[in-house]
């Protein structure tokens, strides 16, 4: 932050002109919207190539007509259709939960952002306990979720938000026990020290320390992010054979995209923070470079790889059962990261 | 517990079987046409739409009969005396009648061609043209006739006239010839299709 902060007052002297108090609000206004818009186009990108990996998945085109070159336009104009469009509001709503919700979702999702070091120095909020802020206030878009559903005043949205809530809270467990494998290999709790840790190529990073402790806590990490970002095959939230679309059935319109932005969003931040923990955050496989963009370009690719491949998931596997569901949380995840964590310290105290 | 165990690797497996053929269909040639650019050849015996060369017909009313919809409706007069109709599609003097009505309405149409067969001529049949799709309905009542309404008015006057003149030489025979020629079959001049 402190480089960001440094950036704008070059770029902008007449900021310090303001009396201090208003200048770090500001420039972290900035640094927000800066994130906020790069998430937004993220989304539109990453929502074309989902649909044409679809639909080259099943032999199909995708979207061919809007914009030219292989529809690249289309996200563009569905986005915009749905800022137009109308946003009803059911009449036995509880309107004001009804109205909130999809912002808290997106907010939990935003404010994870504010921890993720995109770069050695483009990072939000340097927090020395960067990972523990992540885990928790993810959490916060259970809140949302519920509230959506209640506030909907439909069986479906019901459901479905209460799913997503049992689902969420189950799936902390394995995702917060694989975490602790990284963080007591490297000592700490800070991303910023969790990547330097994996200083120095492709072999140091996290996913091959401690063999074969981290690759099984990076797999369970990476299944149960997929589940708290509630996509297939762990959608059973949205189900729409069974669900119709589950806690969102009720928006239209801005508030719809809203919540899509958000499931957006909460898959970039799995990926970053599966990519900060095992894949080595910023650093390229030869090293870290001195180069200042370097970094936030490997950190995006890496995130993005790791989207893609939640894709791939996604158009490849059919939805689970709630019952297998929560099978694979508690029968299969817990007790292996558990195992696996127990594991990794015995590992880690006999190596050290 | 090792039942537990194969569970789980054997789910692990089926998933990376899924995902490796998902991942080889992403590589392989899509089957979607693109409808508009990319137009389907229609087959040879397709039925899609009735299309009549007028040149051709001869007024026999037997597709008209065919009909078990009754979606074509055909009216004829008989040609001026001595008339030149031009040729016909296989360069033949065309015959006898010109067709003020020949419509066949493909929204009533079952598809049925049992209107192809009996055609003497073989100026009705069906053609690959599938893009018809219209508006109003009454768009799909396709006209074939050659004549148009005020030609046809006159036609119909002049046959009109003619008839008369025919009774009246009838009559004249009749007189002549005392009462015992039996009274002959009305002239088919015109006629309606119902």
């Amino acid at each position: 932050m402190d480089y960001f902060i440094q950036i704008v007052t070059d770029l902008l002297p007449g900021l310090n002109g303001l009396p201090q108090w208003l200048v770090i609000p500001s420039i972290m206004f900035l640094f927000g919207a800066l994130i906020f818009t790069g998430i937004a186009i993220y989304s539109l990108i990453i929502l074309w190539f989902e649909r044409k990996i679809a639909a080259h998945m099943q032999d199909r085109l995708g979207p061919m007509e809007v914009g030219g070159w292989h529809g690249w336009l289309q996200t563009v104009a569905d986005a915009v259709k749905l800022l137009l469009k109308e946003d009803i509001i059911p009449a036995v709503a509880d309107r004001k939960l009804f109205k909130l919700a999809p912002y808290i979702v997106f907010l939990a999702a935003f404010a994870v952002f504010a921890a993720l070091p995109f770069s050695d120095k483009i990072i939000g909020s340097e927090l020395n306990i960067g990972i523990f802020y992540i885990l928790s206030v993810s959490s916060v878009g259970v809140v949302g979720i519920l509230m959506a559903g209640w506030g909907s005043n439909n069986k479906w949205a019901l459901f479905g938000s209460m799913r997503s809530v049992a689902q969420f809270v189950s799936y902390e467990i394995p995702i917060g026990l694989s975490i602790l494998v990284v963080v007591m290999s490297v000592g700490s709790l800070s991303m910023r020290d969790i990547v330097m840790a994996q200083d120095g190529g492709i072999f140091n990073w996290m996913i091959w320390q401690n063999a074969p402790f981290n690759f099984i806590a990076f797999l369970i990490l990476f299944i149960a992010g997929t589940a708290e970002t509630n996509r297939v095959p762990f959608d059973i939230p949205e189900a729409e054979s069974e669900l119709v679309a589950g806690f969102h059935v009720e928006y239209s319109g801005m508030r719809f995209s809203i919540f899509f932005l958000a499931e957006y969003a909460n898959m970039l931040a799995v990926g970053i923070i599966a990519s900060t923990l095992f894949l080595g955050g910023w650093q390229g496989i030869t090293g870290a470079s001195s180069a200042p963009g370097i970094g936030l370009i490997w950190m995006l690719l890496k995130g993005f790889l790791i989207v893609l491949v939640m894709i791939w998931f996604r158009w490849t596997l059919p939805r689970l059962r709630v019952d297998q569901l929560m099978y694979v949380c508690w029968k299969v995840l817990v007790p292996i990261s558990f195992f696996n964590m127990v594991g990794a310290g015995i590992w880690i105290g006999l190596s050290s | 517990m090792r039942a537990y165990f194969i569970d789980i690797f054997s789910g692990v497996g089926s998933v990376l079987v899924g995902m490796r053929v998902t991942f080889s269909h992403l590589f392989t040639r899509s089957v979607t046409e693109q409808y508009p650019r990319e137009k389907i050849e229609m087959f040879d015996r397709s039925r899609n739409r009735l299309h009549v060369d007028i040149e051709d017909c001869i007024g026999c009313y037997l597709c008209d009969k065919a009909c078990p919809v009754d979606c074509i409706h055909i009216d004829t007069i008989k040609a001026r005396p001595g008339e030149d109709l031009g040729l016909t599609e296989k360069y033949e003097k065309k015959k006898t009648f010109v067709f003020p009505k020949f419509d066949i309405d493909m929204a009533e149409c079952c598809y049925c061609g049992l209107c192809v067969f009996p055609c003497p001529t073989e100026c009705i049949y069906w053609i690959s043209d599938y893009e018809f799709a219209e508006y109003d309905r009454s768009n799909l009542n396709y006209h074939f006739g050659n004549v148009t309404p005020e030609d046809a008015r006159v036609r119909y006057e002049e046959a009109e006239k003619l008839k008369i003149q025919k009774d009246k030489e009838i009559a004249a025979k009749k007189a002549a010839a005392g009462t015992e020629i039996p009274s002959q079959p009305k002239d088919d001049s015109t006629e309606s299709a119902e």
